[in-house]
């Protein structure tokens, strides 16, 4: 039972992930009709977000102390963050420590903008291409965005510590009323579900409650109709796109604590989700929010020793082999609509 | 005992109920049209008969065999072809080689990996395909792209394309529509001549012209039922098929 | 001539000619000159050219045929490369076996994953074919440790049994061979100040690779190649036509995945290792782009578009700042750095950046690829010398 409980939880941060991105890939894909390669790159920067703020946070001016010297007798160089300087020493320090979070307001406009360019400078143009075309130039533009980042930040992953008052763990089990030291859960994961839910419940309210959603949504149901109605449906997808880039590039920020950003942290969640968003069926924004919480959940199982004991290598290969099962018995995923890509 | 017989179909889309209890007698060698208000059921009909959809209940045999549960292309080659709404041509491939396809799928069957042979040795489905495409008078854009086609090239394209085939039993749906009066009458006279060449044809069509200037029988359809069927005269002065055209106008 | 008409004869005649004469004709720049490092005349490179070529031509059967559209292709070549180096180990270090059964794993493996994959077309096709090679990829790594010898790559070893050939000779690795010629043997020619190399391994490369070619043409030009063009142009109409599509495309695509498997075990053929990144997405991701690049449904263009891939990344991959001052040393020190400095994050690691971006332009602007820039660059001058007829072009050609 309790070991069933830390599998959940252990596969809850990585399905988060996947759900975030493919609920971004299936809001693009729903809306503007476009296959994004290039949507785990946006994942990508926004955990880049994290580290250049970090970096500009701890951005320091070099002063010589006269009081201190080294232990060769010399006066001692000491650098103090802008930050502590302006803030004083302790809202300075704590403004540092707290930079993972605070990326998020720094990712929401860079996000935006990642995605309005994005949009009006290159997707808009492959609307009436085929299928094909988009999966190629996305695919292209991915390896570029990936490249950049490689040069300006090279090619080893980048820790992004979360604040000290999320890091460790606690004992979930004893929250519960389960025996003591079974179930020991890092605090940032729990915090990565809640923010990660909230970002969904946010985006789900979004297009259910505002005039705004509501004719996105009609326009993922039928974007002719939409159209012919005189509404502008293509300024709202423009809107639209770039939403989804800021939920990869938030999904990405609080992603960074987890996982140290690397440059090809993109493409390895792209594939991922990918394939979580065909489980879930194409279009369908539920289906790539559950299919991506259980696939996470699903990995963290199969990674179990016992498991992977019995079936070895099967913690590598169980999405995938998901994904194939699914493909090949239900064809429009676990919740797709009919007709969506099968021409 | 007629040539493709359908019996008792039945087909339900969720609440609606397309085709009901249909029962048609197609007649070898003859020109059975199917008419009707839009949405009496008579595209469905034709799906039924192409394996694009399955009924519910019912039988539909063709020449003694069941075409129930079987692929289009097992379909087809049983000699069954189907001109459709919307033409469905190769757009991306020349006038000649959208003619030599079916020519092939005619002479080789359903599939066949011919792969050292070019197409140019192929002499005899090349004549053929030409000599086609002359009878829809297209010879002379052979070699031009489908896609650029008018959409009444296109249409009678696609009738090459069946004919080629020397199918038994020629499905058409709405031949005629979109297309201007000259256009229709040209069509009219070109399914007039390979009448002759004794292909039993069932036709759904509006044009009432076209209709009575080829049809030996008619079916007329209304809410998925076969409400009237009889000879063109008959047909005419039924008052149930008035009405159902005039109901169906109101609705 | 070999049952080609006219325009493809002459096609034939000038890859076989490029091919045989490429150690003369990439190797332009005398030895020890500051150009020579722009020369491509040697075996190594120039058999990666072939091979990436025929790995390409097999893709574009698929690919520039039907459209499928696989991200899948590496897993076929990984498998050759694997069944390559086991009959090395096992039999014999001559390379007809190997190349043999490459070709025949390789096939017998794209069988499987084709006649899943193919129950499903456009995305769901791609992201079938992706699962497969990545999970081919995830076992090759860890599972499949005992036949894929893990991350370390399978190589070949002094105790390996060898049946119909010695384990070793003198204590080490007999080198691979065809019946006795080494495939590293060289012959090297020195005229004036230039050094050009004649590779066995290079010119074993090149008979496979032009008959994959010839194989190539004869498909495009046949009823089966109509077929499949068929299968990308109107899959609907196909199948009311008579025609059984699902089996077209399994033979394209077991077709290719022989092509790839052949790629596989030429370059064990020419250096006995195999690695699982081989099999990894982004070389299928490669596969696409050279294919594209050239262009796609075309016969030529994956020839050159692997060459180009596989040239640029070699030449870009070892210019560095030192070269590029020497270039612009002409330039006023200002302008020189500033130069270098722009220039400087597409050279060298940077390769992939510029690969990228060149991709993006070529799928934005040339969807046809380098033969369609080709053609559109005739097109021009012909309108200029003011011959050509307009209406003539306005009809694009057949793939050619």
């Amino acid at each position: 039972m309790d070991a069933i409980l830390l599998q959940i939880l252990n596969g809850l941060d990585k399905g988060s992930a996947y759900a975030l991105i493919a609920l971004g890939l299936t809001l693009i894909f729903g809306t503007l009709g476009v296959v994004n390669f290039a949507h785990g790159a946006l994942f990508m920067i926004g955990a880049f977000c994290a580290v250049v703020l970090s970096r500009l946070l701890t951005l320091s001016s070099v002063s010589i102390d006269p009081e201190k010297v080294d232990f060769l007798g010399k006066p001692l160089k000491v650098e103090t963050p802008y930050v502590e300087l302006w803030f004083g020493p302790e809202v300075g320090a704590a403004i540092i420590n707290w930079s993972v979070p605070l990326a998020i307001l720094f990712a929401i406009p860079i996000m935006a903008l990642v995605g309005l360019a994005m949009e009006r400078g290159l997707i808009k143009y492959f609307y009436k291409r085929p299928h094909a075309d988009q999966i190629l130039v996305t695919f292209g533009l991915a390896i570029v965005l990936q490249e950049v980042i490689k040069y300006f930040f090279g090619a080893n992953p980048i820790p992004t510590p979360a604040p000290d008052a999320f890091s460790g763990s606690f004992d979930f089990g004893a929250m519960i009323g389960m025996d003591p030291n079974v179930i020991i859960y890092p605090y940032w994961r729990i915090v990565y579900f809640l923010f990660a839910i909230g970002i969904i419940g946010a985006v789900f309210s979004f297009l259910q409650f505002t005039t705004f959603g509501m004719v996105v949504r009609a326009g993922m149901a039928d974007r002719e109709t939409v159209g012919l109605l005189g509404i502008n449906i293509d300024r709202r997808f423009t809107v639209m796109f770039a939403l989804a880039a800021i939920v990869a590039g938030l999904a990405g920020v609080m992603y960074a604590p987890i996982n140290s950003p690397n440059y090809h942290m993109g493409m390895d969640f792209l594939v991922l989700s990918f394939v979580v968003v065909v489980v879930g069926g194409m279009g369908s924004l539920p289906g790539a929010v559950v299919a991506g919480f259980l696939l996470g959940i699903l990995e963290s199982f199969a990674s179990m020793a016992q498991v992977v004991a019995f079936l070895p290598g099967i913690n590598q290969i169980i999405i995938y082999l998901v994904a194939i099962v699914i493909l090949l018995t239900r064809p429009r995923g676990l919740m797709g609509r009919k007709g969506v890509m099968e021409s | 005992m007629g040539i493709l017989e359908v019996n008792d179909v039945n087909k339900r889309f969720g609440g609606l109920q397309a085709l009901n209890s249909v029962t048609l007698d197609v007649e070898e060698g003859k020109v059975h049209a199917i008419i009707g208000p839009n949405g009496a059921g008579k595209s469905t009909l034709l799906n039924c008969f192409v394996g694009r959809l399955v009924p519910d209940t019912g039988t539909v045999m063709f020449n003694g065999q069941s075409l129930l549960g079987i692929k289009p292309h097992e379909i087809n080659q049983t000699g069954v072809s189907r001109v459709f709404q919307t033409p469905e041509i190769f757009e991306e491939m020349t006038l000649i080689e959208n003619v030599m396809i079916p020519a092939f799928a005619h002479r080789d069957g359903a599939f066949k990996v011919n792969f050292w042979g070019g197409v140019s040795e192929e002499g005899e489905v090349g004549d053929r395909a030409e000599a086609m495409l002359a009878q829809v008078d297209l010879a002379d854009k052979k070699d031009t792209l489908a896609g650029s086609l008018s959409r009444g090239d296109k249409r009678r394209l696609e009738l090459a394309m069946c004919l080629v085939q020397e199918p038994k039993l020629l499905l058409l749906d709405e031949p005629t529509a979109g297309m201007s009066r000259a256009d229709t009458n040209n069509t009219i006279d070109l399914l007039k001549r390979i009448g002759e060449m004794g292909i039993t044809k069932v036709v759904i069509e509006h044009d009432m012209h076209v209709v009575f200037s080829l049809a030996h029988k008619i079916s007329v359809l209304a809410q998925g039922t076969v409400i009237a069927e009889g000879l063109p005269d008959e047909i005419k002065g039924d008052p149930r098929v008035q009405e159902a055209y005039l109901g169906g106008a109101h609705v | 001539m070999l049952a080609l008409d006219k325009k493809d004869t002459t096609l034939f005649l000038i890859v076989l000619a490029a091919v045989i004469f490429a150690p003369f004709l990439l190797n332009p720049f005398p030895e020890g000159s500051e150009l020579a490092q722009f020369n491509a005349g040697y075996p190594d490179l120039l058999q990666r050219f072939l091979i990436f070529g025929i790995f390409a031509i097999g893709f574009n059967i698929l690919f520039g045929l039907t459209g499928y559209l696989s991200f899948g292709h590496a897993a076929f070549l990984g498998v050759g490369s694997y069944a390559g180096v086991w009959m090395m180990k096992l039999l014999t270090m001559n390379v007809v076996p190997a190349i043999l059964m490459s070709i025949v794993f390789a096939g017998l493996f794209s069988l499987l994953v084709g006649y899943i994959s193919l129950r499903r077309s456009g995305i769901y096709f791609s992201i079938l074919t992706l699962a497969f090679a990545q999970m081919s990829f995830a076992l090759a790594y860890s599972v499949l440790t005992p036949i894929t010898n893990g991350e370390t790559g399978l190589q070949l070893a002094l105790d390996d049994p060898r049946v119909l050939g010695v384990s070793q000779v003198n204590g080490s690795i007999p080198p691979t061979n065809l019946f006795g010629l080494p495939m590293r043997e060289s012959f090297e020619l020195t005229m004036g100040g230039w050094v050009f190399t004649f590779n066995a391994g290079y010119y074993l490369c090149a008979v496979f690779m032009m008959v994959a070619f010839y194989l190539a043409i004869r498909i495009f030009r046949s009823p089966f190649g109509m077929m499949l063009r068929a299968v990308k142009s109107n899959q609907q109409r196909m199948n009311y036509t008579g025609l059984n599509s699902r089996p077209y495309t399994l033979a394209a695509f077991v077709i290719s995945g022989m092509y790839a498997g052949l790629a596989g075990g030429l370059m064990v053929a020419m250096d006995p290792l195999a690695g699982a990144e081989r099999m990894q997405w982004t070389a299928s991701g490669e596969v696409v782009l050279m294919t594209i690049l050239g262009g796609a449904g075309t016969l030529i263009g994956p020839v050159l578009g692997a060459g180009f891939i596989k040239y640029f990344e070699n030449i870009f991959s070892k210019i560095n700042d030192n070269i590029l001052h020497q270039w612009f040393a002409f330039l006023p020190d200002g302008l020189e750095d500033a130069l270098v400095f722009v220039i400087h994050p597409f050279i060298g690691k940077g390769w992939h950046l510029t690969l990228g971006i060149m991709f993006m332009l070529i799928v934005i602007f040339l969807p046809g690829g380098i033969v369609e820039g080709f053609r559109r660059l005739a097109q021009i001058g012909r309108r200029g010398t003011g011959g050509g007829k307009k209406s003539a072009d306005a009809v694009p050609a057949p793939a050619e």
